[in-house]
């Protein structure tokens, strides 16, 4: 029986695996230096927080990778044989495979700043990285400083928060996010960090990081020549993908592992998938060629799944969704929304008179065709985004049937007639909420 | 802020400490008067001699001092007639109550003479002092939102040593309500004024149990009001189960007591309500004339009709978490403890066995009292039909329900009981899970399988299990409390009522990937 080999057990990795043994009767092997158990990278900031246990981040309990003949090895591969189809294992005797999946993630990006290396300064992505967390902080702290304004600086400055250490965020655009959000809804993130007591530098960059006499962390100095003393550096500027094992063999490399769109990368039986892959060319060309997020990794698990199993299958994601929280306003997007309206596209800006909750609609300007929606402290259904994207419905369509994708719990209100009312003065239309149809709702599944 | 916090807490410290050392600060005198109106005239005649030569006249600190001597005393006696076989004056009646009416009617002194200033040191300073502690959480626990910020990280709500320590006290306090009545005579004496003024009548032990659930539950919800000031559906349910508990459970039956009509908590259902098919209760209800005819009309519907129809439209939730008392104490009072439910498979195969063994349990009990009611034959196959009731009454409405329902809170969740033991539940569970409208929608393929819904379920559901695959989750068990799609850092789940088309996805896909269109 072939042998099917995983490096990773993350989201990608375990998706893959998952669905193979769904599939066939492969042997699997998944071999992890992080983890034995896979657990949900995203909850880890959760654990800091005293959410949960860290048992709690793992989605299965542990006879399930036996129950369903999944061997898991936690070492770590130190070199492939891609000849020989065969791995080398820092503690365990050497592997040999059939097809290799590597799905082996990101590492936090450190872009060459003096001190970066110094104790007390940590990115956050592994299990290790949570670990180092809770030993630079084991003392308390006065204060830390968050480089790189993006998903995973916000989730360190609430996790830091709720430990009541005082936590000053550098973000070298002029806005949280802002390569990805719109101004305005970057600007209702930034005020509701202000709100939670985040010391916000907007525009500001790491220039170095200064030591004190044990090797540890003691100040940063921005540039613009601040200092400011801190005991931690979190460096949360982006991941790249963590191929530095890879160097130097015979697979074909960029800034992660260059794959086509079937997964596969230069070696036979080698695919590559999640964070640490590349594609040459993106099968979606709106897309760029590394995608690092949850959902995509989940979706190029599924994928090449197929491909091992005997039915080749080429990665193709359907419409772009993705989701977030800040503190505490919930962000869900579908569809593509950028930080400047694109070519003939016009963007509709909503926002409630508490200033948290808010959506934007961005739409073609003659057409109408409904191009994305970004949500704050509001939930929409997927299923009715993919299903009205996918059917080219316009801007007015969706607006119109806003009630039918609503997900907030029940008793909470509903802003469609506020949302409606100001689409309608902007646009002199006069769109009127339709109410809801679940006869409409139980098509979006169909 | 936090000073006030502290304040709060010692005020309350003093409260509770006041109402559980109570007992110490009494003192009790027999006279032959209070043994001629708290006993049966066969009891006086059995055991006066004895009582008036070893209790009567004399002075007593401590309540276990009297109950101990009468408990002996009853005992020693019908032990002597069944060994003479005096059938006629074996006495039938629970010692522990009777002696319970002694000591309560013996207490004189100090701590009875002043006991509004007592009522107001425990009950007054314990709910002042937690609603201190609650309050400045508006303010400290930051902008509404969800803050379960290092629950893991307290002694109190990760199992430490004082969630030990209120394990312990909570299942002491069952057991001397349940088996010891007597040694909670000082704290049912604080309550004695309120309930002289709503029933007429001197408090029992039920009715201090009354009035703490309510106080408590109360208390709780001051703290549930704060927590989820951002979730409606939060504040609307913990609403409902108040006024459920304080009017229906409490109020309503008091006042029935009070106009001499037979008391009836309206929304307790059979099965929960177990004893409703007893004999006592169905010829108590049908010598009480119209209102009697009623309430046995109303329990009869209730548990055949409105259960059965609420559940279809809308899960047992409207029941679980809007309605019942037991859900109500679970939802405040057990709210800090919701995490440690038990989400292996394993518990789940328990929890199956087990909550509808009880469900059997309580359908033969029943079936074997009414057998009873119709042909006045107390035996059925041999087995005595009171003493199945017995059994029952024991083992589910006081072990199960009670000591172990609310004493394994801090340890072993807040649900115990509505998971493992509730008839009722089981009952409705069967409803949700093959007939109802009721469904937690997952959003399409949002989920992150965080864990955070699989963690702050109450009822033990793996909702990760279920969201990280697309499926809606349709569960026996869920008790629609709401607190997975509160939790849920990404909008991913929905509590809704809806047409039973669709509501069980059987090969879910999770939308998004459009290479994938077939779960195969």
């Amino acid at each position: 029986m072939e042998h099917i080999v995983i490096i990773g057990n993350g989201i990608s990795g375990i998706t893959a695996a998952r669905h193979i043994r769904k599939k066939s009767d492969l042997n699997i092997t998944v071999i992890s230096s992080e983890t034995k158990y896979f657990f949900s990278r995203t909850a880890l900031m959760y654990v800091y927080m005293g959410h949960m246990k860290f048992e709690h981040t793992q989605p299965y309990e542990p006879w399930f990778w036996e129950k369903n003949k999944i061997n898991l090895i936690q070492d770590y591969v130190e070199k492939i044989d891609f000849t020989n189809k065969s791995l080398t294992l820092k503690n365990g005797s050497p592997i040999s495979y059939d097809k290799l999946i590597l799905a082996v993630g990101s590492k936090p990006n450190k872009f060459g700043w003096p001190g970066q290396d110094l104790k007390g300064v940590q990115g956050l992505y592994s299990y290790q990285d949570l670990l180092e967390l809770e030993e630079n902080t084991k003392n308390g702290i006065k204060r830390a400083v968050i480089v790189g304004g993006g998903l995973i600086g916000i989730e360190l400055a609430e996790m830091l928060l709720t430990r009541n250490y005082p936590v000053t965020f550098l973000i070298r655009e002029e806005s949280f996010w802002g390569n990805v959000l719109p101004k305005e809804d970057s600007e209702l993130i930034m005020r509701h960090m202000k709100e939670h007591d985040v010391d916000l530098k907007t525009a500001t960059e790491l220039k170095e990081i200064i030591s004190d006499s044990n090797g540890r962390v003691k100040s940063i100095i921005t540039n613009k020549d601040e200092e400011i003393a801190c005991e931690l550096v979190g460096l949360t500027a982006g991941v790249t993908p963590n191929i530095d094992f890879l160097k130097g063999s015979d697979i074909e490399l960029d800034k992660g592992i260059l794959v086509n769109e079937f997964l596969e990368t230069n070696q036979k039986d080698v695919y590559a998938i999640g964070d640490c892959a590349q594609f040459k060319q993106h099968p979606k060309k709106e897309r760029k060629p590394i995608e690092q997020v949850w959902y995509t990794g989940r979706m190029m698990g599924e994928t090449v799944a197929n491909t091992i199993c005997g039915k080749r299958l080429a990665y193709n994601p359907g419409h772009w969704f993705n989701s977030a929280k800040f503190f505490d306003i919930e962000y869900q997007t579908y569809g593509w929304v950028f930080n400047t309206p694109i070519e003939n596209e016009e963007h509709f800006y909503w926002e409630d008179s508490s200033r948290k909750i808010a959506l934007r609609i961005a739409y073609d300007k003659d057409t109408r065709l409904f191009h994305g929606i970004n949500l704050y402290g509001l939930r929409m259904r997927h299923h009715a985004f993919d299903k009205w994207l996918t059917e080219k419905r316009t801007v007015e369509y969706v607006l119109e049937h806003l009630k039918d994708a609503n997900f907030d719990p029940e008793f909470y209100k509903s802003y469609e007639p506020e949302i409606l009312n100001e689409f309608n003065l902007k646009n002199n239309t006069y769109v009127k909420p339709k109410s809801k149809s679940w006869k409409r709702i139980l098509s979006f599944n169909s | 802020m936090k000073l006030l916090q502290k304040i709060g807490l010692i005020i309350f410290i003093i409260g509770i400490t006041v109402f559980t050392f109570s007992p110490f600060i009494g003192s009790y005198k027999v006279t032959n008067d209070i043994l001629k109106s708290t006993l049966s005239e066969q009891q006086y005649a059995n055991l006066s001699e004895k009582l008036k030569e070893k209790l009567v006249g004399k002075r007593f600190s401590y309540t276990w001092e009297i109950s101990s001597v009468f408990v002996n005393e009853y005992e020693f006696k019908n032990e002597t007639f069944k060994n003479k076989h005096e059938w006629d004056k074996v006495m039938h009646d629970n010692p522990q109550d009777i002696a319970l009416s002694i000591t309560k009617s013996s207490a004189t002194g100090f701590y009875i003479n002043n006991i509004l200033l007592f009522f107001l040191i425990s009950f007054g300073f314990g709910v002042l002092g937690a609603i201190m502690y609650f309050l400045p959480d508006v303010i400290l626990l930051g902008p509404p939102g969800i803050k379960n910020n290092n629950i893991y990280r307290r002694p109190s709500t990760n199992r430490g040593l004082i969630a030990y320590f209120v394990f312990a006290y909570l299942i002491g306090f069952y057991i001397l309500l349940y088996f010891y009545p007597a040694q909670l005579t000082n704290q049912i004496l604080l309550v004695n004024p309120l309930s002289l003024l709503l029933n007429g009548h001197p408090a029992s032990r039920w009715f201090l149990y009354g009035v703490l659930y309510c106080t408590v539950m109360l208390t709780m919800a001051v703290r549930m009001y704060i927590k989820y000031r951002h979730n409606k559906y939060q504040i609307v349910r913990t609403t409902s189960v108040l006024f459920f508990q304080v009017a229906f459970a409490f109020l309503i039956p008091e006042l029935l007591i009070r106009f001499n009509q037979p008391s009836m908590d309206f929304k307790n259902a059979w099965p929960l309500n177990y004893s409703f098919f007893f004999d006592w209760n169905i010829n108590n209800l049908l010598n009480s004339g119209a209102i009697g005819a009623f309430m046995l009309f109303w329990g009869i519907v209730l548990t055949l009709i409105i259960v059965p129809v609420f559940s279809y439209f809308y899960g047992k939730r409207w029941y679980c978490s809007w309605v019942c008392g037991c859900g109500g104490l679970a939802e405040t009072l057990g709210d800090p403890y919701r995490q440690h439910s038990n989400k292996t498979l394993k518990a789940w195969k328990f929890e199956r066995w087990i909550v509808h063994g009880v469900l059997v349990f309580a359908i033969i009990m029943t079936a074997a009292a009414l057998y009873t009611f119709f042909t006045n034959e107390n035996t059925l196959l041999g087995i005595e039909t009171y003493s199945i009731q017995k059994a029952y009454g024991f083992l589910i409405g006081s072990i199960f329900a009670g000591v172990i329902g609310t004493g394994f809170y801090p340890i072993f969740g807040n649900r115990v009981w509505c998971r493992f033991g509730c008839p009722l539940a089981a009952y409705m569970g069967i409803i949700q899970r093959f007939k109802s409208r009721f469904r937690i929608t997952t959003n399409g393929g949002q989920c992150i399988s965080c864990g955070n819904c699989s963690t702050y379920c109450e009822q033990g559901i793996d909702v990760r299990w279920y969201a990280q695959r697309g499926e809606n989750i349709i569960r026996a068990s869920c008790v629609g409390c709401g607190v997975c799609s509160a939790v849920c850092p990404r909008g991913v789940l929905k509590l809704e009522n809806g047409p039973e088309e669709n509501r069980i996805i059987e090969n879910p896909i999770i939308i998004g990937n459009d290479g994938i269109k077939l779960n195969l």
